[in-house]
């Protein structure tokens, strides 16, 4: 019922896609990151979470939303929402037709991070699922344990007389990485790609941290030692010259590999990630039960081949996301 | 453990050298003796033998992950480092404790004639105590080289720091033989037990890569030039009466040299010389790649002997009659060299000849020649210069040659090994041969992080085929091949090897009808090269 073309993931019966990498009539749309969620499609469908943030990252677009679990019969297939847990509004779709299930996973991780809603396993036929930590290498730890050591290089780093750079993704990882923070009791300084993003969603109706944005002129010694959340782009940039001396974190599951930590330069890597790991996709694509497994973005070479092997029928799919390094 | 697996790791993940030095001290303040006096043999690269084969490592790890064995694999090529795969793959510890840094060295050096059985027992015993970052360290000694961005100068600075003693003298004592588990902190670091080693090298002093224009550098009646020989740099001992060489890797080598013990006879005693280790026929310095065929064997066949007959170039002279000559000019140092290799008069026994320049002009002339005389370039060195300790800027200059360049075309890439774990970052790329394309040399870095990202989304899209983790792609992606090094080579299907290949840059403005040709390679190893390196 899904069939994959240069456009991308589409369902002939319905006459949509799913996160279509060019324009097209009508998409569904699993999250806001910008590899998913393209410019240039007349009409799109989300869930309400990421409505807004699609007006803030295509602007006046047409959208509908659809609630996790409401159903929307779109020619005779049938469409629902369930939550990702990858960010803020992250679905995956489920469509049905004539019996037929097939559910594309978009992005997603099983663990909850109090903030992006739980997975939820969907049972399925069909099942396209991520691969972007798709070997046994990348195995998690408790995201309380990773919190805390955050907090405890952002403190060793203001004894030393250091501010704090943490390196992280706009939309999804800033947010868990100001909520790590807030127990300090201290003014976050964000950059303004991550401050836009907080302030949607506080409009929203989201409970998150308010950041503090900085200041045009601060005056001298005002910003040493401070704590800022700012995107990957933004390492090496002047505007980090505003902290004084600085110490600089990358916030990513590549993270895990000293080899990638080292090629960042930066003065440490925690390792937090956004996306299901090895154990994590596993158990997802168990759950779903489905018989025919798609694998896209990722290890997805390695992750089928593991699958077909454990008697899932699996095959890789080549995708255009996961192109920018918005982990 | 734990203390040393967070040393390793704060030396790997900090950029700055003052971040290092502190990390190295607290460690050095912190940590039993005992465990301090192996980190100075591991970062000086005095790695004990090697107890457990790495084939076990592997074979256990996936008998303990029950993963596939291709998964394994799959997995080290993404990571590139053993021992951090394992580490990334195992269960958590169910056990957790931990014992010292020479606990587990002394352990696993006990498992030396042990049946493989008792050594998989401690060694999933360790692994099931260790936490993440100490299972990487454990298994680092194990399958050793520890390269995590810690000169050995650093840790002299620190050494040094600790016992407040100079740091050319804390150079000096932690050279040469000495072993971890026979001597104590206080012994190494006391000169007065230093003094019965015969065989203790001096540290190299090394040039550092000339920067800026030579006029800086003065008058050049003040500077002494030498050719930059392509063997391997070497200190010859005699005393005691016993010869003795090391390499800069202080390493000793007296063994791999037979051809040195002629000159026991002739040296004075209480002597040491600073040169290079090399081939040398008719008149002229042979190729590295001959040298190479004699590195890293152990018995040396008298045909092998007569294909590259090693000579001794000298450079400098350290000691003379016992006494240390480091703090003399090189003026001196120079002309007490040229009597001393006049006097002995031994075959094997060469002066590396002084470049003769008058203005700076004439010596970036010959150095564009450097080639033809078998040279890497030419190194500067200041007549009134004391012979330093490391790779220090100011006295002692290197200028390599340029490179030689082949324009050529991208046909396969595959993903980095311990770089970016996801993006195809290693190339090969092939020649023109006729009217096919000939695959001739791989090449990993040289491309800026935005260049990487665009060509891995290129192979990413226009992938053809794939043989395991290999992609071909089509031909159209040209690029500037830069080598120090050409020699022939019967087990590349191009005929030639090439000594540090990598990517100069990336020439959009050209497509694969530019690209060199396989002669124009067979050209350079006529010109440069030597036909039996292999
Ligand atoms: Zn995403
Ligand atoms: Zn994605």
């Amino acid at each position: 019922m899904l069939t994959f073309t240069p456009s991308g993931i589409y369902c002939p019966p319905g006459g949509f896609y799913i996160d279509p990498w060019k324009p097209v009539e009508k998409a569904v749309i699993t999250h806001a990151h910008s590899d998913h969620a393209r410019w240039g499609s007349n009409h799109y469908l989300c869930h309400p979470d990421t409505a807004p943030l699609l007006h803030l990252r295509l602007g006046p677009v047409d959208v509908q939303s659809l609630d996790w679990g409401e159903q929307l019969d779109i020619n005779g297939v049938r469409v629902s929402l369930h939550p990702a847990g990858h960010i803020i509004g992250s679905s995956q779709v489920r469509v049905e037709h004539k019996g037929e299930v097939w559910v594309v996973s978009g992005d997603y991780k099983v663990v909850p991070d109090g903030i992006s809603g739980p997975f939820e396993p969907v049972s399925c036929h069909h099942f396209i699922t991520e691969s972007t930590f798709g070997l046994p290498i990348y195995q998690w730890e408790d995201q309380e344990i990773i919190y805390q050591q955050i907090r405890q290089w952002v403190l060793d780093n203001q004894a030393a007389g250091y501010s704090s750079v943490l390196l992280a993704y706009s939309l999804g990882k800033a947010q868990r990485v100001i909520s790590c923070l807030a127990p300090l009791q201290q003014p976050i300084y964000a950059h303004g790609a991550i401050a836009n993003v907080q302030e949607t969603l506080i409009q929203a109706g989201w409970n998150l941290t308010p950041v503090a944005r900085v200041p045009v002129e601060p005056n001298r010694n005002q910003l040493k030692g401070s704590i800022v959340v700012a995107p990957p782009s933004a390492d090496g940039s002047s505007w980090l010259k505003k902290f004084g001396p600085v110490k600089v974190a990358v916030c990513s599951g590549w993270m895990q590999v000293r080899g990638n930590a080292r090629r960042r330069n930066v003065d440490a890597g925690f390792v937090l990630s956004d996306h299901a790991d090895w154990n994590g996709l596993k158990t997802a694509v168990k759950a779903t039960g489905a018989s025919a497994v798609y694998v896209t973005h990722g290890f997805q070479a390695a992750f089928s081949r593991y699958l077909t092997e454990q008697g899932i029928e699996a095959q890789e799919i080549q995708t255009d996301y996961g192109t920018e390094e918005q982990e | 453990m734990r203390l040393f697996a967070e040393l390793v790791q704060q030396l790997g993940s900090s950029t700055k050298t003052n971040d290092k030095l502190a990390a190295l001290l607290r460690y050095f303040e912190t940590a039993p003796e005992a465990d301090t006096i192996w980190v100075i043999a591991l970062f000086t690269g005095r790695r004990p033998k090697r107890t457990v084969s790495s084939t076990y490592l592997r074979e256990w790890c996936i008998e303990q992950t029950g993963l596939p064995a291709w998964l394994f694999e799959e997995s080290y090529h993404t990571v590139g480092d053993l021992a951090e795969t394992i580490a990334l793959l195992l269960p958590p510890p169910t056990n957790e404790s931990s014992h010292s840094l020479q606990a587990y060295l002394e352990a696993l050096q006990a498992l030396s004639d042990q049946e493989v059985e008792a050594k998989k027992t401690f060694v999933l015993q360790a692994w099931d105590e260790l936490n993440r970052e100490e299972r990487f360290v454990f298994n680092k000694l194990i399958t050793g080289g520890f390269r995590i961005g810690v000169s050995q100068q650093l840790l002299v600075q620190a050494l040094a720091k600790l016992v407040q003693l100079e740091q050319s003298q804390v150079a000096y004592l932690i050279s040469g033989q000495w072993d971890p588990r026979q001597t104590s902190l206080q012994q190494l670091l006391d000169s007065s037990f230093a003094a019965t080693d015969f065989s203790k090298p001096y540290p190299f002093y090394l040039c550092y890569p000339i920067e800026g224009v030579l006029a800086e550098l003065g008058n050049p009646a003040d500077w002494q030039a030498e050719w930059k020989w392509d063997g391997i740099r070497g200190q010859l001992i005699k005393r005691n009466g016993e010869l003795f060489v090391w390499s800069r890797g202080e390493e000793l080598i007296t063994e791999k040299f037979p051809e040195y013990q002629g000159l026991l006879e002739a040296l004075p005693d209480g002597l040491v010389l600073d040169g290079e280790i090399l081939p040398f026929m008719e008149g002229k310095p042979m190729p590295f790649a001959l040298l190479q065929t004699r590195i890293g064997r152990k018995n040396i066949t008298k045909k092998q002997l007569e294909a590259a007959p090693i000579h001794f170039f000298a450079y400098d002279l350290l000691e003379w009659e016992g006494t240390d000559w480091r703090d003399q000019p090189l003026e001196q140092r120079r002309s007490k060299l040229e009597a001393l290799v006049a006097q002995v008069q031994h075959p094997k026994l060469l002066l590396s000849p002084m470049v003769i320049f008058n203005t700076w002009e004439e010596l970036a002339e010959l150095r564009s020649r450097s080639r033809e005389f078998v040279a890497e370039g030419i190194m500067l060195k200041k007549k009134d210069s004391v012979y330093q300790v490391g790779r220090k800027r100011g006295d002692w200059w290197k200028w390599k040659t340029d490179p030689m360049t082949i324009d050529a075309v991208l046909i396969y890439a595959q993903k980095g090994h311990g770089r970016r774990s996801n993006l195809y970052t290693d190339y090969t790329f092939a020649v023109r041969k006729e009217d096919k394309l000939l695959a001739f040399t791989k090449a990993y870095s040289g491309l800026t992080d935005k260049e990487l990202l665009e060509v891995d989304a290129f192979v990413k899209r226009n992938a053809l085929e794939k043989f395991g983790p290999v992609r071909t792609v089509p031909a159209e992606l040209v690029f500037e091949i830069a080598f120090e090094g050409i020699a022939a080579s019967s087990r590349h299907k191009s005929g030639v090897a090439l000594r540090f290949p990598r990517i100069l840059r990336w020439r959009k403005d050209k497509t694969v009808q530019d690209i060199n040709t396989l002669e124009d390679l067979q050209q350079l190893l006529q010109q440069f090269g030597n036909d039996k390196a292999d």
